[in-house]
C-alpha cells in the first residue's frame, strides 16, 4: 500500500519530475530548492544547481534556509561574484530552467511578489523582485510553483514583478501550460483525486480546461522517502543555535 | 598608504555621519551586523541605506530610526517571511516615512558595477515588461544600443559615501581577504568613496591563493577587528549562519513593543559586539 502524502509533497514531486537530468537550473529558495534537490537525489543526479548568491553546481546535503547558506558554498563546484551569475550565466543564456514562486499570478503567467494594494500605499508590502524579472526573461524555460486559490490566481495583478510566459504553472491541484497561440494558461493535468471543478473553484479567472486532462501519478515511495529525509535533515540542521568562538 | 586599525566605535564615528549614503553589503554571508549595531548605538539618523537584501540588519536599523531612504532589490527574511520593521516603515510610516528606490538583483549588481567602474550608468537586459519601470522611472529607463539598435535597460551608477564590509581576515599591513559567497561586495567596495572593513581576525600573512578576493590595503580607510562581527549571518571558516536566530527574529520583530524592548536590551544595552553576542547566548 502506498504511503499517504500531502498536497505540498505532491506539488514538489510534480515539479521535480519536470527537471531533466543534466539541465542547468537557477534555483530559488523554498519549494523550488526542495524540488531541485529531490530531482538531483532521484532521477537527475547530474542536475546543475545555480543559486543567485554565486554558487554554481552545488550539491547541498540539507536544504538551505537562505539563498546563501554556507552549505551551498562548501558543496559548490565554484563560487563566483553575484554580478556574474546574472550576466555571464543568466543573461548570456546559460540557464535551462528557472524556478519562480509569487504571491499572485495572472492567466498569462505574469507574477507579483512586490505589493498587495497600491505600490505607493501598499496593504501588504511583499519582499519584491530579487532575481525574478531576469530569470523570467532569460531562462530557456520557466516553471512557476505556487498553491492555488482565487486569491493567488487573480484576474489582474496588483503589480507586475516579472513578465510571463512560464513553461508551466505547477500548483497543489495540478499543472497548467500555456496555449500555443494565446499563451493563456490552460489546465492540462490533475493529481489523483482532484477534480476539474476543484481546480476551477480555486482560480480567480474563468479557467480554460484542455480537451483531454492527463492524470499525474502520486509520489512513489522512493520520492516520498527521499523528500522527507531531506526535510528531516534540514529541520534538524536549522534548529541548531550557533556559538561564536570568541578569542579569550 | 595603509588603513588605520581602529576600534569599531571609532571607525563608525569617524567615517559614518548623519545623512550619508551607506552600503553595508554581503549577500547572506559576511553581513556586517556589528557595524550596523554600532551605528544604532551611535544614533545615526537620515541615512540612505543601500543593500541588495536589507536582511535583519536593515530591519533593525530602519526600526530604530536610522534610515530615511532604502535602495534595495529583495526585502524579506530569507526562507522565513517578512521583514516586519521594513514593512511597518513602508506600510505605516513607523517610526517615520521611508523612501524606496527599488530594483531587481540584476539591476542592483549593474548599478554597483557602474559605480565601481567610474561610469555614470550601467546597462542590462532586464526589467522588461515589469511594473518596476513605472514605479521607479527616476532610476530605470530604456536606451537604444548605438551599434545594433537593440533596446536595453539603463540604471544609474551607485556610489556609496561609505561601503562597510565584513571579511574573514586582514593582514597587519591592512590587506583584506574574503572567502566564500561574496555577493556584490567587490563591486560595492570599489564603488565607494570610502571603504571600511570589520574582520574576524588580523593575521601576519593572509596566505591567499593567487586569484583570491583580496582588497589591497591602499583602498581601505579603516579596519576594525571584530570577532563574530557577521553574527547572526556567518563567516565561512569561522562560524555558521544562525538559521534558528533568523527564524526566531520573525516573532521578535512582529510587534513594535517587542522589537524595541529586544533592541534596547541587546543592542543599546550592550557596550560592544562581544557583549551583544553574550547577551543573545551566542558566545560565552
Amino acid at each position: 500500500m502506498a504511503i499517504a502524502y500531502t498536497p505540498d509533497e505532491m506539488m514538489t514531486v510534480a515539479a521535480a519530475r519536470r527537471l531533466p537530468n543534466g539541465a542547468v537550473c537557477f534555483v530559488g529558495i523554498g519549494l523550488p530548492s526542495a524540488a531541485c534537490n529531490l530531482a538531483r537525489l532521484t532521477h537527475a543526479p547530474d542536475l546543475v544547481l545555480i543559486y543567485e548568491s554565486g554558487t554554481v553546481g552545488t550539491q547541498p546535503t540539507v536544504l538551505p534556509l537562505s539563498i546563501g547558506d554556507g552549505e551551498l558554498a562548501e558543496t559548490a563546484r565554484t563560487v563566483i561574484p553575484l554580478p556574474e551569475i546574472f550576466t555571464h550565466y543568466l543573461q548570456r543564456g546559460r540557464v535551462d530552467v528557472g524556478f519562480l514562486g509569487a504571491a499572485q499570478v495572472d492567466r498569462f503567467g505574469n507574477l507579483n511578489s512586490t505589493v498587495i494594494g497600491r505600490y505607493d500605499q501598499p496593504t501588504v508590502r511583499l519582499p519584491g523582485a530579487g532575481g525574478a524579472p531576469e530569470i523570467a526573461a532569460h531562462a530557456r524555460s520557466v516553471l512557476v510553483v505556487m498553491k492555488q486559490s482565487a486569491r493567488t490566481l487573480v484576474p489582474a495583478l496588483d503589480f507586475r514583478t516579472s513578465a510571463g510566459k512560464p513553461t508551466a504553472l505547477i500548483t497543489d491541484l495540478g499543472v497548467m501550460t500555456p496555449d500555443a497561440s494565446t499563451h493563456e494558461l490552460v489546465l492540462t493535468s490533475l493529481y489523483e483525486g482532484v477534480t476539474v471543478d476543484a481546480a476551477r473553484a480555486a482560480c480567480g479567472w474563468p479557467l480554460r480546461i484542455a480537451e483531454s486532462i492527463t492524470s499525474i501519478s502520486p509520489p512513489t515511495d522512493d520520492e516520498l522517502l527521499v523528500l522527507r529525509s531531506l526535510h528531516e535533515r534540514t529541520r534538524h540542521a536549522h534548529s541548531q543555535r550557533v556559538r561564536v568562538p570568541l578569542p579569550s | 598608504m595603509t588603513p588605520q586599525f581602529l576600534s569599531l566605535r571609532d571607525t563608525m564615528s569617524a567615517y559614518v555621519h548623519d545623512g550619508m549614503t551607506v552600503a553595508l553589503e554581503g549577500f547572506t554571508h559576511l553581513i556586517p551586523f556589528a557595524a550596523g549595531h554600532e551605528l544604532i548605538r551611535q544614533r545615526r539618523r537620515g541615512l540612505t541605506l543601500v543593500r541588495m537584501t536589507p536582511d535583519l540588519i536593515y530591519d533593525q536599523m530602519i526600526g530604530m530610526g536610522c534610515a530615511e531612504k532604502l535602495v534595495f532589490s529583495w526585502g524579506g527574511n530569507p526562507g522565513v517571511g517578512s521583514l516586519h520593521r521594513l514593512r511597518d516603515a513602508i506600510e505605516k510610516d513607523w517610526p517615520h516615512p521611508l523612501t524606496i528606490d527599488e530594483h531587481s538583483h540584476a539591476g542592483m549588481a549593474v548599478r554597483y558595477t557602474a559605480g565601481a567602474s567610474g561610469l555614470p550608468f550601467g546597462i542590462l537586459k532586464g526589467y522588461t515588461g515589469t511594473s518596476l519601470v513605472d514605479a521607479n522611472r527616476e532610476h530605470i529607463t530604456s536606451i537604444t544600443c548605438p551599434f545594433t539598435g537593440e533596446a536595453v535597460t539603463a540604471v544609474p551608477a551607485l556610489i556609496p559615501d561609505v561601503t562597510i564590509l565584513h571579511a574573514q581576515q586582514a593582514d597587519v599591513a591592512g590587506n583584506v581577504l574574503m572567502r566564500g559567497i561574496v555577493g556584490a561586495s567587490r563591486e560595492a567596495a570599489m564603488a565607494a568613496r570610502t571603504l571600511v572593513f570589520t574582520v574576524e581576525q588580523v593575521v601576519d600573512d593572509l596566505d591567499a591563493p593567487m586569484n583570491a578576493f583580496v582588497i589591497p590595503a591602499w583602498q581601505i580607510a579603516a579596519i576594525a577587528e571584530v570577532p563574530g562581527g557577521a553574527y547572526p549571518s556567518y563567516a565561512q571558516g569561522y562560524y555558521a549562519r544562525d538559521n534558528a536566530f533568523y527564524q526566531a527574529w520573525d516573532a521578535i520583530a512582529r510587534s513594535r513593543d517587542d522589537f524595541v524592548s529586544w533592541m534596547t536590551q541587546h543592542v543599546l544595552g550592550t557596550l560592544d559586539h562581544a557583549e551583544f553576542l553574550r547577551s543573545v547566548g551566542a558566545a560565552d
